[in-house]
């Protein structure tokens, strides 16, 4: 492209008409530096712009021109000779009527109130429709359970992999490194009174009945839910989940059911594993910093932890599982048709699976606190 | 012939993995035209479209846009190379977290200096000259319908005023209508505008109505390039049977 040339314009007044002499190029590039003079001008009489002396032009160029000549009063027009320009400014004067301005977003008292109602709304229906998708889900999988035949078994196996067996490895990593920290924060305070053999039950009593399975919880609402969330989500906005409603497959029995089973039956397996993790990591500690050997680390641990203790953490997978779950599919089957409400959706997934977790693990104690467990 | 060549492809050779999509292919667009690209399904006409924009890497040969080798240019050349065409892809590609207008001022928000309230005009501007009315502006993308998508689409791909227009399948998906009318608005606009534009097509009334020159791809390369009559007499059995075909015959009225 050869060289720009900066554009302007002259004003000549004569008696009957003003005259707008343009020259420089117009074009989308460079007409901001004339758009706040022409906006200023309010011509009280006929407007001739002059287009013999404009350069290069362009729609947004034309606009301009088009705009400042719809401000003049009637009887304005152009004169000179510009074949380009002319063009453009029939193609433009068509579609330029100026827009009728939007609505203007109300930010008074008034408003305010409004705003906290429909937030106010919004959770209640938000409940509804949780407590619905719940019920929904549950009357699902029994029907599934129920007739064995009809469920998808490969994608409950599907799932069980991706979600269960690929996340052992980073669950028992995790599992392994909490177990060391407890037992080595839990051997410095009992050093001091040289009960550091009951660094065992420690170990023990928190692996067993919490940090096993909550952490459990942890990983898979932040590894699971997102990835179950996008998958949904992605569905919905690619309209799958219409196509599959057409064809006679029912999203909940397609897509939920199978996860839900699959988590539910996961989890204890992952809680497990996690639980074995963590008391390894305290073995660890216990063999190479206080010189318990593994052999007297694991009967301690046999005669001092009830076995109740282990049904206690355990009996929480399957409902971490099963909450998580559902939490996933119900915001992936919530996406919208915007990239932005998928990002949105997911975040929400973690952000309430790992609500759900720690409400539950303190729900859970209260009721084996009156349990007597 | 003397007019200017603004697209020039030569020798080009593309592939994925071991599947070659293009091989010797030679191709020129003048200044002015409209020229459509047609070919079977699977040839490659996007990744043509994709390999003169720069999306796709070429294996081998030479393309030169307004004169220039866009893989030789550095990325300031290459940026003002890139503002003067614009690209509507087949789905629209709309950005959905954005309105519509939102998404025509996009271009003009990345490389001019204009103030909110005149891009805001320019952007209505653009989108009723896409044929739509003002009133999609506020909207988001997946509140529109198909082919007002492709409008949109359009709009963003003419913010900048480009001289180069690439088009893939414009009219795919829509009734014949809003196709037809489509294709008005296209010779319209490069009327108005002046515009080169490039245009992948399977639809045979848009060619008819649009096109000056027809390109066919086909065995990796370009079969044949000329006008429809041209290549009515071309003797390849895929151009005889696209032109000849009950749906060709419609078309052209032949």
């Amino acid at each position: 492209m050869s060289d720009v040339l900066s554009p302007g314009f002259a004003l000549e007044d004569s008696d009957e008409s003003l005259h707008l002499r343009p020259s420089g190029d117009w074009t989308v590039k460079t007409i901001h530096v004339l758009d706040e003079d022409l906006r200023a001008l309010h011509p009280d009489k006929r407007l001739i712009v002059d287009l013999s002396g404009l350069g290069r032009v362009d729609t947004a160029g034309a606009y301009l021109i088009d705009r400042t000549l719809r401000a003049a009063p009637a009887g304005s027009g152009v004169e000179g000779e510009h074949e380009t320009a002319r063009h453009l400014l029939t193609q433009v004067h068509k579609v330029s009527d100026p827009a009728p301005p939007g609505p203007q977003p109300d930010r008074g008292f008034t408003a305010l109130l409004e705003r906290t109602g429909e937030g106010f709304m919004d959770v209640v229906s938000e409940t509804v429709s949780t407590l619905a998708f719940l019920g929904e889900t549950v009357m699902t999988t029994v029907r599934l359970l129920m007739n064995p035949f009809r469920m998808r078994w490969t994608s409950v196996v599907a799932v069980m992999e991706e979600a269960g067996l690929d996340a052992m490895p980073i669950i028992a990593f995790l599992s392994f490194f909490v177990g060391l920290v407890v037992a080595y924060i839990g051997a410095t305070t009992l050093m001091d009174f040289d009960l550091e053999i009951y660094t065992v039950e420690l170990i023990g009593y928190s692996m067993l009945r919490e940090f096993g399975v909550v952490l459990t919880g942890i990983v898979l609402a932040g590894r699971t839910n997102s990835s179950f969330t996008a998958q949904i989500g992605t569905m919905k906005m690619r309209q799958e989940i219409d196509a599959m409603q057409t064809l006679g497959l029912k999203p909940m029995d397609v897509l939920v059911a199978p996860r839900i089973i699959a988590m539910v039956l996961m989890t204890p397996a992952l809680a497990f594993v996690a639980t074995m993790a963590g008391i390894a990591g305290g073995i660890v500690v216990g063999w190479t910093s206080l010189d318990i050997n593994p052999g007297v680390f694991i009967e301690r641990l046999r005669n001092a932890v009830p076995m109740d203790q282990f049904w206690a953490g355990i009996a929480k997978a399957p409902v971490f599982g099963f909450v998580t779950a559902l939490i996933a599919c119900r915001q992936g089957l919530n996406v919208g048709g915007s990239v932005q409400s998928l990002g949105h959706r997911t975040t929400t997934s973690v952000v309430q699976g790992l609500f759900a977790i720690i409400v539950l693990d303190a729900l859970f104690a209260i009721l084996y606190m009156e349990m007597g467990i | 012939m003397s007019r200017e060549i603004i697209i020039r492809v030569r020798n080009l050779k593309t592939a994925y993995g071991t599947h070659v999509v293009h091989e010797h292919l030679d191709l020129d667009i003048y200044r002015g035209e409209i020229i459509g690209v047609i070919g079977p399904s699977g040839c490659g006409k996007s990744v043509l479209l994709r390999a003169i924009t720069g999306l796709k890497e070429f294996a081998e040969g030479s393309v030169e846009v307004f004169g220039d080798r866009l893989e030789r240019l550095d990325e300031e050349e290459r940026a003002a190379i890139e503002q003067r065409w614009g690209i509507m892809f087949q789905d629209g590609a709309l950005f959905s977290n954005l309105t519509v207008r939102e998404n025509v001022e996009v271009p003009m928000r990345e490389h001019t200096d204009l103030e909110p309230q005149l891009r805001h005009e320019l952007a209505d501007m653009k989108i009723r000259m896409a044929g739509l009315s003002a009133t999609a502006g506020p909207k988001f993308p997946s509140d529109l319908s198909g082919g007002m998508r492709k409008r949109a689409a359009l709009a963003r791909a003419l913010a900048l005023d480009p001289e180069l227009l690439f088009l893939d399948e414009p009219t795919a998906g829509l009734d014949p209508i809003t196709a037809a009318g489509f294709d008005t608005l296209i010779r319209s606009l490069q009327q108005a505008l002046g515009l080169t534009v490039f245009l992948v097509t399977h639809d045979v009334d848009t060619l008819h109505a649009v096109c000056d020159r027809i390109a066919v791809l086909g065995d990796k390369h370009v079969l044949a390039v000329g006008t429809i009559d041209e290549l009515r007499a071309f003797d390849h059995p895929w151009v005889q049977e696209y032109f000849g075909g009950p749906r060709g015959r419609a078309a052209t009225g032949h």
